[in-house]
């Protein structure tokens, strides 16, 4: 069990969002987050790496590797980001850093979280842009986001998440904003780093049709609470609660 | 140069958002730099209806002991010339306040109508408004307000009209601006479509949904529209030496300056009123949608 | 799409495209940043010259007579010295003859001759402008480092007290009369405190420094005659704070709408998650994409450091463009006038231009596609 979320409860203020969610993690497999939204699948993705928004209070626990996360000292926390625990958004465009080249972006959270040098991390960057199947990895380096399509900085954004070998990768929706051509692409890759890599993968997605291709495990949120949880099959096939029937029914 | 795209982006967001603004506007006007800059514009109003009420002495007998210091008698002290300065600071209020209301109107007025036409019918109209507004932009204000008063020789009215040379041209741009967001919107071109005319739909449907927008420009605008007229005043383009306006009362003060008490007061009647009018303004714009806010704030440079 | 990527379309703007691309459209064509740069360059050149004939009309249209303002009320009745001079200064030619004979001076860099000081306006302007330019320069350094600074913090302490105590400072900042403010500070620091020296640019038992650039500070440590520094710099300081209490105000409530604005973006939370210490989020993420629109509004900041100058260098007897311009126009002295609004127009677009360059090097989307 890799990462292990329980009673996991959070407050903006008055409201509350998350009330008690429990979820784990395990290697190698793709646990689906599914929900409408509102329901707080983000704001799970974001309460991991303790990047709630302003005011947000958080309570529970989520484990990684017998530490309690919630707990962690923001300087012990930033050692886990981006190290242990990695997050790819839901728009490529606007979640790489428009002004840094694609190899600044790869390189800068290796050398802290690695220990590596200037080289060193150019090899391994080239390697990733490599492995995530980027076109011409040495000239994509020098390059800035802008200058490539949707699903190619979707793929960018993959890669910079990988580029510490993390054991756990949130993804928050990310073939939501890209064309439905290059969807099943991105999808593919993940599935294929997952198995590759032995990653612990949490898809949040609001789409059952991208939970059925690669999830292992689905889990239903409503409301800041899991409805239902187990295997693709049976939750898709066979569901239990009723919201995940109704979830079942309008799709197309 | 034209900010075009810009102020169309977010203006055309303004213009959904508006009731909410007005609904957010109440909660806004509790903040204290409101309730402040309320109090003090109101009470700057009142001096300035009141002045002869409030005054002790006349702004213009020379017959206090010259340049004495503030104390029992005369708070605010006397000048070179044995007027008392409160007075003066008092009776000045009936002079910079309504021309800076005037000022504002007329900038807004002009400056709107201007714009408005541009966006309204746009091709050459709007090449030809909008290339003028250009060019008063790239001028330093001061400068070019300078040129003109001069030209038309030292008075009041003619420092208004400098003012006025380089104030329109932001409120054309706004007016533009928001005068094609509000065109390309649905109900206007149906109102079009249902065959009104060009002055109705401009009238019924455009207008409403830029008041609000234009409205804290102008207030934000009081402020600046002070600001150069006492300027002008001061560099003795605007009022003539017996008249008790501010700008040229400090410029008095300059002369004898080691009577502080000469130019400090009307400076701090400026600086009060300038103030009050910002703290307004500022309640204003945060309390519509805050993309427009940073519109209007860009254009309010 | 947030403003800043609006900004830099807007800039960025549709190219015309070349169908016949000679060797110059070709070689610009290759280079963005240079085919953006020629672009500004010619539209600052179309503005330039559109200034003069607006100032041309404007002191012409205008009921003021030149001849009043520099003669004398008596001499306006002798219709012989009248004519002598109206021809001494071409204004017995028509409108657009006079028009056309400026422009062909202005092509051999000849502005005329100012009628109140008799000289070329081209060499009282070499002696004006450096003066304004190393008070407004200053002004504006001062305005960036503190400006930015205090909006930083009050972006980062948002709705705490130092948010509230900057925010109202800044607000007073942009509400203070510019030359009661001068006046006030002549009077505390000269007059009072005696910390400062007066008027003027340098302590004249010293005198100015051999001139190289015109601005006395530089020249001073050019010439390494420290003494001469220190006296230019004291004369300077007063001065350029009081100019910069506006620009400040106005940097520092832009800086914090600016910095609130990029730490709402998707990229800073990424860099987060990154796990990217706090001072690489600070400096490479938030204030990196914030410096778009803060030097945006530095620009305009300095075109009313400009306008500022007038009313400050008549406090502090500077003899810089303000007074030149305040002397002119009150005469109604024509080529000088036009002489005033050409350079600042033209520092005015040099510093738009500058801006714009800026962009290509702060923003790559700018410089590449």
């Amino acid at each position: 069990m890799t990462l292990t979320i329980t009673g996991l409860r959070v407050a903006i203020r008055d409201t509350q969002i998350l009330s008690g969610i429990e979820l784990a993690l395990h290697k190698g497999q793709v646990h689906g987050l599914a929900g409408e939204s509102g329901s707080g699948k983000t704001m799970t993705g974001f309460a991991v790496l303790g990047l709630l928004p302003h005011g947000a209070r958080a309570s529970g626990r989520i484990e990684l590797a017998g530490r309690d996360l919630l707990g962690l000292p923001d300087k012990e926390l930033n050692r886990v980001r981006g190290n242990d625990i990695a997050m790819v958004f839901q728009d490529p465009s606007t979640s790489l850093h428009p002004m840094l080249t694609v190899g600044r972006q790869l390189t800068e959270h290796m050398r802290p979280h690695l220990g590596l040098g200037k080289a060193e991390a150019r090899e391994r960057a080239l390697e990733l842009l490599t492995k995530v199947r980027i076109p011409n990895p040495a000239e994509a380096y020098r390059r800035y986001p802008h200058q490539f399509s949707g699903g190619m900085r979707q793929r960018i954004a993959v890669a910079v998440a990988l580029a510490c070998d993390p054991q756990v990768l949130i993804a928050d929706e990310p073939t939501t904003a890209l064309d439905v051509t290059v969807q099943a692409g991105i999808l593919r890759l993940l599935r294929g780093l997952c198995d590759e890599l032995g990653l612990a993968v949490l898809l949040i997605t609001h789409d059952l049709g991208v939970m059925s291709a690669i999830a292992d495990e689905v889990s239903v949120l409503r409301d800041g609470l899991v409805v239902e949880s187990g295997a693709r099959k049976s939750v898709l096939r066979t569901p239990t609660h009723p919201y995940t029937r109704s979830l079942l029914e309008d799709l197309p | 140069m034209s900010q075009l795209p810009l102020a169309v982006k977010r203006l055309s967001v303004t213009v959904k958002r508006l009731p909410a603004a007005l609904r957010r506007l109440p909660e806004a006007w509790r903040r204290p730099q409101a309730v402040a800059g309320a109090v003090v514009a109101l009470a700057w109003l009142l001096v300035a209806a009141a002045a002869p009420l409030l005054a002790p002495y006349d702004p213009l007998a020379q017959e206090l002991p010259r340049l004495a210091e503030p104390g029992p008698g005369h708070w605010f002290g006397t000048d070179q010339l044995g007027r008392d300065i409160l007075s003066r600071v008092l009776y000045g209020a009936r002079v910079s306040i309504p021309l800076t209301l005037l000022l504002v109107a007329l900038s807004v007025l002009i400056g709107g109508f201007l714009g408005g036409v541009a966006g309204y019918f746009g091709r050459w109209a709007d090449e030809v408004i909008m290339r003028f507004a250009d060019l008063v932009f790239a001028f330093p204000t001061i400068i070019l307000a300078m040129v003109v008063a001069a030209a038309l020789g030292a008075s009041l009215t003619n420092a208004v009209l400098a003012v006025l040379v380089v104030a329109w041209a932001s409120y054309a741009r706004v007016g533009r601006g928001l005068v094609l967001a509000v065109r390309e919107r649905e109900f206007v071109l149906s109102g079009r479509l249902l065959g009104f005319s060009v002055w109705r739909s401009l009238r019924v449907d455009v207008l409403p949904n830029v008041v609000g927008p234009v409205l804290v420009l102008a207030t934000l605008d009081m402020g600046t529209a002070l600001l150069l007229l006492s300027g002008l005043s001061f560099l003795g383009l605007g009022a003539k030496p017996p008249s008790a306006e501010w700008g040229a009362m400090v410029a008095s003060g300059m002369e004898v300056f080691d009577s502080w008490w000469v130019a400090t007061f009307p400076g701090l009647a400026i600086l009060t009123v300038v103030l009050a009018f910002n703290f307004l303004g500022d309640t204003l714009r945060d309390a519509l949608d805050p993309r427009t806010a940073r519109a209007v704030k860009e254009r309010a440079l | 799409m947030t403003s800043t990527q609006n900004r830099v379309r807007r800039r960025n703007g549709p190219l015309p495209t070349f169908h016949v691309r000679g060797p110059i459209l070709g070689f610009l064509a290759r280079r963005p940043l240079l085919r953006f740069l020629a672009r500004r360059i010619l539209v600052a050149i179309l503005l330039a010259w559109g200034i003069t004939l607006v100032t041309f009309v404007l002191t012409n249209l205008v009921p003021g007579d030149p001849v009043a303002a520099n003669l004398g009320q008596r001499a306006v009745g002798d219709p012989v010295a009248v004519a002598q001079w109206r021809a001494e200064h071409g204004l017995d030619k028509s409108l657009p003859q006079q028009y056309l004979l400026f422009l062909e001076g202005l092509l051999h860099g000849d502005l005329g001759t100012s009628q109140q000081s008799h000289r070329p306006v081209s060499e009282d302007l070499a002696e004006f402008v450096p003066a304004t330019l190393e008070l407004a320069g200053a002004a504006i350094l001062v305005s960036l480092v503190l400006g930015v600074a205090f909006g930083l913090i009050a972006a980062l302490r948002r709705d705490r007290l130092a948010d509230h105590v900057l925010r109202m400072l800044s607000l007073i900042g942009v509400s203070v009369p510019t030359f009661w403010l001068a006046l006030l500070a002549f009077y505390v620091f000269f007059y009072r405190l005696q910390l400062t020296p007066g008027s003027g640019r340098v302590d004249p038992a010293i005198g100015a420094p051999p001139p190289v650039t015109g601005l006395h500070t530089v020249d001073a440590a050019l010439a390494g005659r420290w003494d001469i520094f220190t006296s230019a710099l004291g004369h300077l300081i007063v001065p350029a704070l009081v100019l910069s209490l506006y620009t400040i105000g106005l940097l520092t409530r832009f800086t914090r709408s600016a910095v609130l604005e990029v730490l709402g973006q998707d990229y800073v939370r990424a860099g987060r998650a990154k796990g990217l210490s706090g001072r690489v989020i600070l400096f490479r993420y938030v204030l990196r994409s914030a410096l778009v629109p803060i030097i945006t509004v530095a620009g305009l900041a300095f075109g009313s450091l400009l306008s500022g100058t007038v009313l400050v260098e008549a406090i502090f007897a500077w003899q810089g463009v303000g007074q030149y311009a305040y002397k002119s126009a009150t005469a109604l002295d024509l080529p000088a006038i036009m002489g005033v609004g050409l350079v600042v127009s033209g520092v005015y677009l040099a510093i738009n231009l500058l801006v714009d360059v800026l962009y290509g090097v702060i923003d790559p989307r700018v410089r590449l596609r």
